[in-house]
This record gives C-alpha cells, sequence and structure tokens, in this order.
C-alpha cells in the first residue's frame, strides 16, 4: 500500500511522519506523475495557493477523476476544503475535487486570534478524547444525508450565536476533518482513512 | 452532545501559534504596501501577506525612522485578501504589539527592517494570542528569540538589497550549527549553552530533534525563482519575499514564478520554465555599498 500526500504547500511533512509511525509507505505528490497511489492525503495549508498550484501542475483534473472513481481520501482543513463539493467566502476562481458532499466556510471560525485546542468525543473511535487543534479552521455549514459526522464542536461564534457545528465528516471513501491530527502525532483517523483502503 | 453547552475552547497557546506557522510551509509571503498589491499577491499564490507602509528597498533609500504600519492601511489588506495577513512591530515596542493584536492581524513581526524601539529587551511574546516571527542571524539568536515565544524563525538576511547573500549566510549559520549540535555529547551541550547565549533547554531540544522547535523561513534580498530554489534547498522551510516583487518589472508573473519555484524547488525543468522572459529583476545592491546593516539591529 502506497499513500500519495499532496504535497505542493502546507504541512505535508507532518502527514508523512504520521504515516511512517504507522509503518506505511508514502510519496509526495508534486507533479501529475506522481499519482500512482492507493490513497491521497490532502494536507493543511492555504487553500487558495493550493488550489492554483494543482491547477497549474495538471494535478487537478487527473485527481479529481481518481477521486470521483473511488480513490480513498483524507483532508484536514485546507485538505477539507479542497475536497468539498462547495465553498463559501472562497475566491471566485478557487477550484475544490469535489468528493464530499458538503458546505464549507472558509476561516469561519475567525481570524488567527481565534485559533484555538480543544478535546473532542469521536464517534466510533477508541482510546479517550481527540487533541484537536484548529488554525483558521473552515466551518462545515452543510451536510448532504448520506455524510456521516463522526464530531462536533459547540462553539460561540463572533455574532454571539452558539451553533454545534461538524469537525470529522465521511462519505463513503472520503474523511475529513477542519482540524489537524497530524500536528500533535494524532493518528487515529489516518487508521480510518487507512481502512477504507 | 449537549447543544446548550459549549465545548471547552482554548485560544493563544503555543500549538496554534506554531501550527498556523506549520500551515505555511512550503509557501511564500510577499510584502505588500496597499490594498492592490495584496490582491495581486494572494492571485499569484501567496500563503501571506507582510502589510507595511514602504518595502525595505524604499525604507533604505528614504531614510528616516520606519514604525508599525497605520491601522487604517492594514485594515484595508484584510478586506481585501482571505489569505492570513501579518504586520511588524518595532523591535521591543510591545505597545505597536498590542495595537496589531487588537487589530487582529494573524502574525506579527517583531523586525528588524523597522527601527528599534528598545536597544537592550525584544517583545515578552508569551504575553501575546497573535503569533511572532522573528529574525536570526545565528542559531543563538533564533533561540533567544524562541525563549521570548517567539513561534516562527526567519533568516535575517539584508533586506532591501536584492542580494541573497547574506540570506545564506545566515541560513547556514543556523542548519550548520544545528547539525553541529547533534553531534555534541550531553556535556558538551552546557558549553553550546554559553558560548550560544541561548536556554540549555531549548539548546538540548534541537540537539535531540535536529531541528529549531519552531518552523525556519527565510528573508532579506531573494529576488528570483532561483533564489527561492536556492534557500529552500539550503532547509529552509518557506519564504519571505520583500522589495524583490514589487520592485520588479512584471510583479504579477515574478510573483506567480517564485511560488512555482518554491513549491518546485528541487525540479530544475520547472526552475528554468517560470525563470523566463520575467523582464528585468530588482537592481540590487553589493554588500559593500550597504551603509546600514539591518541584520545588526536585534540582539
Amino acid at each position: 500500500m502506497r499513500i500519495g500526500i499532496l504535497a505542493l504547500q502546507g504541512d505535508f511533512l507532518n502527514h508523512v511522519a504520521v504515516l511512517d509511525g504507522l509503518s506505511v509507505e508514502s510519496v509526495l505528490v508534486k507533479t501529475r506523475d506522481d499519482l500512482d497511489v492507493d490513497g491521497i492525503i490532502v494536507p493543511g495549508g492555504e487553500s487558495t495557493t493550493m488550489s492554483l498550484l494543482m491547477q497549474s501542475s495538471g494535478i487537478y483534473e487527473p485527481l479529481k477523476a481518481l477521486v470521483h472513481d473511488g480513490l480513498p481520501a483524507f483532508g484536514t482543513c485546507a485538505g477539507m476544503i479542497l475536497l468539498a463539493s462547495s465553498l463559501m467566502d472562497g475566491r471566485p476562481d478557487q477550484v475544490t475535487l469535489d468528493a464530499i458532499d458538503i458546505v464549507v466556510r472558509r476561516n469561519g471560525f475567525g481570524r488567527q486570534v481565534a485559533s484555538f485546542e480543544t478535546d473532542l468525543a469521536v464517534s466510533g473511535v477508541q482510546g479517550g478524547p481527540m487533541r484537536a487543534v484548529f488554525i483558521r479552521a473552515p466551518v462545515v455549514e452543510k451536510v448532504a444525508d448520506s455524510v456521516e459526522v463522526l464530531a462536533e464542536v459547540n462553539y460561540r461564534f463572533a455574532d454571539s450565536s452558539n451553533r454545534v457545528v461538524p469537525v470529522i465528516c465521511r462519505q463513503e471513501k472520503v474523511i475529513v476533518s477542519s482540524f489537524h491530527p497530524e500536528l500533535v502525532g494524532e493518528d487515529r483517523l489516518h487508521k480510518i482513512f487507512l481502512g477504507l483502503i | 452532545m449537549d447543544n446548550t453547552e459549549s465545548t471547552a475552547i482554548v485560544t493563544g497557546g503555543a500549538l496554534v501559534k506554531r501550527g498556523l506557522a506549520e500551515m505555511l510551509r512550503g509557501g511564500v509571503i510577499m510584502d505588500v504596501v496597499n490594498a492592490e498589491q495584496a490582491k495581486i499577491a494572494e492571485d499569484a499564490g501567496a500563503v501571506a501577506v507582510m502589510a507595511l507602509e514602504r518595502v525595505p528597498a524604499d525604507i533604505r533609500r528614504e531614510g528616516g525612522v520606519a514604525r508599525m504600519t497605520d491601522p487604517h492601511l492594514i485594515e484595508a489588506i484584510q478586506e481585501t485578501v482571505t489569505i492570513p495577513v501579518m504586520a511588524k512591530a518595532r523591535i521591543g515596542h510591545f505597545a505597536e504589539a498590542q495595537i496589531l493584536q487588537e487589530l487582529q492581524v494573524d502574525y506579527i513581526d517583531e523586525s528588524e527592517v523597522l527601527t528599534p524601539a528598545d536597544e537592550a529587551h525584544h517583545i515578552d511574546k508569551w504575553k501575546f494570542a497573535v503569533p511572532f516571527v522573528c529574525g536570526a542571524t545565528n542559531l543563538g539568536e533564533a533561540l533567544r528569540r524562541i525563549s521570548e515565544g517567539a513561534a516562527m524563525i526567519r533568516s535575517k538576511g539584508e533586506a532591501g538589497t536584492g542580494n541573497v547573500v547574506e540570506a545564506v549566510r545566515h541560513l547556514r549559520s543556523i542548519t550548520g550549527d544545528i547539525r553541529r549540535l547533534t553531534q555534541a555529547d550531553s556535556a558538551e551541550l552546557y558549553g553550546w549553552a554559553k558560548n550560544l547565549q541561548a536556554p540549555i533547554g531549548l539548546v538540548q531540544e534541537v540537539a535531540e530533534s535536529g531541528r529549531l522547535p519552531v518552523p525556519l523561513f527565510c528573508a532579506g534580498g531573494l529576488a528570483t525563482p532561483a533564489d527561492a530554489s536556492l534557500v529552500m534547498q539550503l532547509g529552509a522551510e518557506a519564504v519571505f519575499v520583500g522589495s524583490g516583487i514589487f520592485k520588479s518589472s512584471d510583479p504579477s508573473k515574478r510573483a506567480r514564478a517564485i511560488v512555482e519555484a518554491t513549491t518546485h524547488y528541487q525540479d530544475p525543468a520547472v526552475l528554468l520554465n517560470v525563470s523566463r522572459n520575467l523582464g528585468p529583476a530588482m537592481v540590487g545592491i553589493e554588500m559593500d555599498e550597504v551603509d546600514v546593516r539591518l541584520a545588526e539591529r536585534g540582539w
């Protein structure tokens, strides 16, 4: 089994470290020639930058076709944005891989001063709460009926409204989180992803 | 989950501060002086912009005291782009930093490019929820800044010169000493801490891990896609480009080329391709002709 990690920009090396810890072979994906893989991880980073680089490197179309044909995919933060079917507050020219039926709002929790840590109860995951680090994270505004929500947070937004929002979603062979398990060496979501292959 | 009970949320911790720096890795952070330039930077694929009133080349030419940028200008840039917006405070000027935090900039650069406000003390950066980046010319300086709470280090280079030689010197100094540290035995580390004038705990951490505890970016004098590739190959995790973009003849095209070069820094075919027909780069200055060494500010 060989897992591709999109390596155009962002914290892709943190994902390599998690897979190394699980003794799973990974390959950095920088061009369309690197796409001979059994699953793809889209890391955290700046989604506008990655969107642009996916197009200029020629990765966008083939990768989109692969995930549509069932290539298992896992996205964290910017990776969630790039795998989502629809964006709010994105750039008009920003493309996504349209792999999971969710609507995502970029930077939905606010600017960096609002970035936060918390402990999550994750449905179906053993071993206690999951430490979750949210960095200028996206907010999942809407999920299709076929999307399973594995964890949520109850968050007080800047407009003083309290809302419960999904932070881990799964649909068929695609799993996304709005936070960064890879930043704290958390490997349980990676294991779920590997289980989809 | 109980809808009436908010999740316990912790903001401003070291993890989220360093975390944003981790997200910027492999990217280009561009100096911009107005909303129009910020838009060009975002369009070209910048991972963040640094909002300032004058790029270092102009500060160098015009002289005078260089201070924090007018908040109105930073706000205009925040309203224009969706990527992180950074801004500079003078070394030791914690009141400027408090204003920038109130403004909710995403990163504060305690920068030698501005005129220092305190000749002995840097800002106590642990007191802030906003993360800080600081410049360093060597490993000791980097570790002192980290001990004060910096969540990202950039090698200083010599800003506003368009000359990459100092950036290379500082980056090699930091990465070279890190490599030597990893070879030292436990007793020697105390000698290293003394010579570096850095806390022993951080020295031990670097010796153990072989890297800084925070991301190491590169700044100061980068002007071409090849410059970006050079410093990435030397161990920088991302690049800051200041005067090099908007002092060139075709900023949009050059910005885009530097973004591509930073991602594909190990691929000479891409580098060749993006280096073609960029028009004249900024003119640049030989180090012998530089009258003010910005990198010597800070301690």
